[in-house]
């Protein structure tokens, strides 16, 4: 039951999330219990632990997605940059702070309106073209999507689509990037490319993972967090967590004794 | 495969506007509110308006209650030259035809619908449904245009001398057949809607019949059971709540047509025992004399009518969605 | 017994087949140029046509139109977006209400709202009628199609920044769009065959009907006068009419079934 918080070991790894105390209800229902978390700046965390612990929930905090919902509640901190996000415009919030489901969720428009889509609405000035090339590098799916930008986007497979859905996020260009769950509907070879963008936007995104696949957690983050139950159990470097974790429930769940 | 996702990334640095989160965060609030008022204005309206047609109904007929009181039920007059009013013909008339569609079509429905839910591979059923459903899109006015040049004459002609000749002499059912016998009459109208609201028992019957669980079907036939067997016994018993619905779907439908009733009833305000006999409905008369109608008393008389046809086809639509509702939730099975 | 069944069956169907082959016979011997271009000749004269009867349904297609789709597609978007339980309850269950009301009430209630204030009877009156009769089918096709379209879709527009009306407005209804629009046709296409409350309503004109404030033809009420009158010219065309009308009604529902068998609901761009 200790709430570890986290430890920034490289010296120059600012803070970009800072949760403090935080924890969420779904009506009468308590999902996450007193969390409380620094998030690095320009690296990838990874949220880890069996179902049903509360990362998913935890992570839409993040962008306040949770509110979609009827009858949830939030109690607590969380800064973004300093900022208290709860007080903060929630549509300026959602375009510093993006999002991908675990589902690939294209819009049925076409690969271009896809990614133009999140530019359009936030009123984008400059050449709509470029950005969206640009946004389509930076997902890795530029070359294969280049001459069939009209297209619709379901003339894509699963993993295209997928890496579609980042580059859409990727658009508006967010401090922040969450990804919940966002390969385990795809196959190794796709999952692979995912986890090769990663590493390469993590120089100018933050990212927060959620995975059920601890060897995805090792390869691709470089902090981890342990949940069980609504809390937060544990919380350091990838390598150290994994190799040496300080919580004998870490151990358990990483070593497949339960999840 | 190289990606060219760099540090150079965030060169270019990109203008939006918003001028700032409380300029954003005002315009955003006022964005959904308006739709939620919007769109909820709309729904509301919908309210208005069915209450706005009662009240309508309510008010307008009200020279009429006031004269009639609950006598208007039972007057059988309906002279429209000393103002005396009653809607005994009517509700005769709209009831008789009614029934007698419902006997011909509800046998006829529930057999075409087993042999969709049962009997027929799934892509004719399919076939065959959509065609029937098109049935229902009919309009009425082209129902009583074949009602007027084919019914009428083939009952007329054939069908009535038959019935009359081999029923008329029956003790009992005798009276509902005599003559004489013009062709129009309380059995056309019950023939030729009989047909319009087919449509919907098979459709309501056949979903219904395709909702109950294989199991008890095997179970039937798995005790020796022929298919005919299996099916009426047990199939149909499970989906009795369902069907009953569609039932009176078809019942509160036959209850408001109007066009193709009028074109062959014969427009008589009468009660006559024989089904040869040319009658009137509720609906038939308003679509007939509504424009007709000199004096004040005479307009609330029909409008009185309207009232009465509105709450019939309201209870029944009420009970039909029951039903239906019932058969959703506990698999057709009455407590 | 259940040979029986398959009697049944059939025999529906072919009461269909019928009616279909009984207007193409009767009705196709007498459709020709005249009747689409011609206005009705006096009573007693043969001839004419009822070119007037066609340009009127469709003008009272229109107000119907007017009047009734945005009601039905705003109180649409209410129940599948916005709605709270117990309001949209009683808003779903007042408009099956609406639905199950007999044509001809309706009728009545228009002729309170539009023709007794005004003392004639008009297009507009018509169009008051049948865009009452939009409503309840608009607002469940709306509504169905609207909630076909899957969770995913809004929060991937919502996490991009969209507010709740943009996400309505730019990502469910274009998905949406497919099915709402048939939906629409198929509201359209039942109102146009509706002849009781026209009848005094709109009620009828021999000649063209300027603007929107006078009685008008309508294909339904010319057939029901032409078949009920004793002459064999009327009911001549009366045949014509009919086929004219069932042609667009049948045209109509069996291309907005295929439309959306063929998956329409979701693949627009």
């Amino acid at each position: 039951m200790s709430d570890k918080t986290s430890q920034a070991s490289d010296k120059d790894a600012l803070v970009r999330f800072e949760i403090s105390d935080l924890n969420f209800y779904y009506g009468a229902k308590q999902a996450v219990f007193g969390l409380n978390l620094k998030i690095p700046k320009n690296r990838v965390t990874a949220l880890i632990g069996p179902s049903g612990c509360g990362k998913s929930t935890f992570l839409r905090t993040l962008n306040r997605m949770n509110e979609t919902i009827r009858n949830t509640r939030v109690v607590g901190q969380i800064l973004l940059d300093g900022q208290d996000i709860l007080q903060m415009d929630v549509v300026g919030l959602r375009r510093r702070v993006g999002m991908v489901f675990q589902r690939p969720n294209p819009f049925p428009k076409s690969i271009y309106e896809n990614v133009a889509y999140g530019l359009r609405i936030n009123g984008f000035q400059g050449r709509l073209d470029d950005l969206v090339e640009h946004s389509l590098r930076r997902a890795a799916l530029w070359e294969e999507a280049k001459d069939y930008l009209h297209k619709s986007a379901f003339a894509l497979s699963g993993g295209q689509q997928q890496r579609l859905c980042i580059a859409r996020a990727l658009a508006v260009d967010p401090e922040v990037l969450l990804l919940d769950e966002p390969c385990s509907a795809l196959d190794p070879v796709t999952t692979a490319k995912i986890e090769e963008l990663m590493f390469h936007l993590k120089d100018s995104c933050t990212m927060a993972i959620v995975t059920h696949n601890m060897q995805q957690a090792a390869r691709a983050s470089d902090f981890t967090a342990f949940m069980l139950d609504g809390k937060l159990i544990e919380h350091s470097e990838t390598s150290k967590l994994f190799t040496t974790p300080t919580d004998p429930r870490t151990e358990a769940y990483i070593t497949g004794r339960f999840g | 495969m190289s990606t060219s996702a760099t540090t150079m990334d965030r060169a270019a640095p990109r203008r939006f506007d918003g001028g700032g989160p409380r300029a954003f965060l005002h315009r955003l609030g006022h964005g959904d509110e308006v739709a939620h008022v919007l769109t909820l204005t709309f729904a509301a309206g919908i309210l208005l308006l069915t209450s706005g047609l009662v009240y309508e109904l309510w008010v307008n007929s009200h020279l009429s209650r006031a004269k009639f009181g609950w006598l208007f039920f039972w007057t059988r007059t309906w002279d429209p030259i000393f103002d005396n009013f009653g809607a005994a013909p009517f509700i005769y008339g709209t009831l008789v035809t009614s029934i007698v569609s419902l006997v011909i079509a509800v046998p006829l429905g529930l057999a075409a619908a087993i042999f969709l839910s049962e009997l027929a591979p799934r892509r004719m059923s399919d076939t065959i449904s959509f065609l029937i459903d098109l049935l229902a899109a009919v309009p009425s006015v082209i129902y009583g245009l074949l009602g007027i040049f084919i019914v009428v004459p083939l009952m007329r002609t054939t069908v009535g001398p038959i019935l009359i000749g081999s029923l008329g002499h029956v003790p009992v059912l005798g009276k509902f057949f005599k003559g004489p016998n013009y062709g129009v009459g309380f059995l056309t109208a019950g023939v030729v809607l009989a047909i319009m609201v087919v449509p919907f028992i098979i459709s309501v019957s056949r979903e219904v019949l395709l909702t109950v669980p294989r199991e008890q079907r095997e179970a039937a036939l798995a005790l020796g059971a022929t298919r005919w067997e299996a099916t009426w016994k047990v199939v149909v018993p499970w989906a009795r709540t369902g069907i009953l619905g569609s039932v009176f779907l078809a019942l509160a439908r036959a209850l408001g047509e109007t066009m193709a009733v009028t074109m062959v009833i014969g427009n008589d305000p009468k009660i006559a025992a024989s089904l040869f006999a040319p009658g009137y409905t509720i609906a038939a008369v308003i679509a007939n004399e509504f424009t007709e109608a000199t004096g004040d008393l005479y307009l609330s008389a029909l409008i009185e009518l309207g009232l009465v046809l509105f709450l019939m086809t309201f209870i029944l639509n009420g009970l039909a969605r029951l039903l239906i509702v019932a058969t959703e939730r506990g698999g057709g099975h009455p407590s | 017994m259940l040979t029986l069944t398959g009697v049944a069956a059939f025999g529906v169907v072919a009461v269909l087949f019928l009616i279909l082959g009984y207007l193409v016979w009767n009705g196709g011997k007498s459709l020709n140029l005249d009747f689409f271009t011609q206005l009705p000749k006096p009573v007693g004269e043969t001839g004419g046509g009822m070119a007037n009867a066609i340009v009127g349904s469709l003008k009272l297609l229109l107000l119907a139109a007017l009047m009734g789709l945005p009601v039905g597609l705003m109180a649409g978007v209410y129940l599948a977006e916005f709605g709270g339980k117990t309001f949209s309850y009683v808003i779903r269950y007042t408009t099956d209400l609406l639905n199950g009301v007999p044509s001809i009430v309706i009728g009545i209630f228009a002729y309170s709202l539009a023709v007794l204030p005004v003392r004639h009877f008009s297009a507009v009156a018509g169009g008051v009628a049948l865009g009452i009769m939009v409503i309840p089918i608009t607002v469940r096709s709306t509504e169905e199609f609207l909630r076909a379209v899957p969770g995913s879709l809004r929060e991937g527009a919502m996490a991009l920044g969209a507010s709740k009306w943009r996400t309505i407005a730019t990502v469910v209804l274009p998905a949406a769009k497919g099915g709402i629009i048939t939906g629409v046709l198929l509201a359209l296409a039942r109102v146009a065959g509706e002849t009781a409350p026209l009848l005094f309503t709109a009620f009828s004109n021999r000649f063209w009907s300027p603007g929107w404030g006078q009685p008008i033809a309508s294909l339904p009420v010319m057939i029901y006068t032409y078949a009920i009158a004793p002459y064999d010219d009327w009911h001549r065309q009366a045949w014509a009419a009919g086929l004219v009308l069932l042609a667009l009604v049948l045209v109509a529902n069996i291309g907005t079934r295929v439309v959306l068998s063929r998956g329409g609901g979701g693949r627009s761009t």
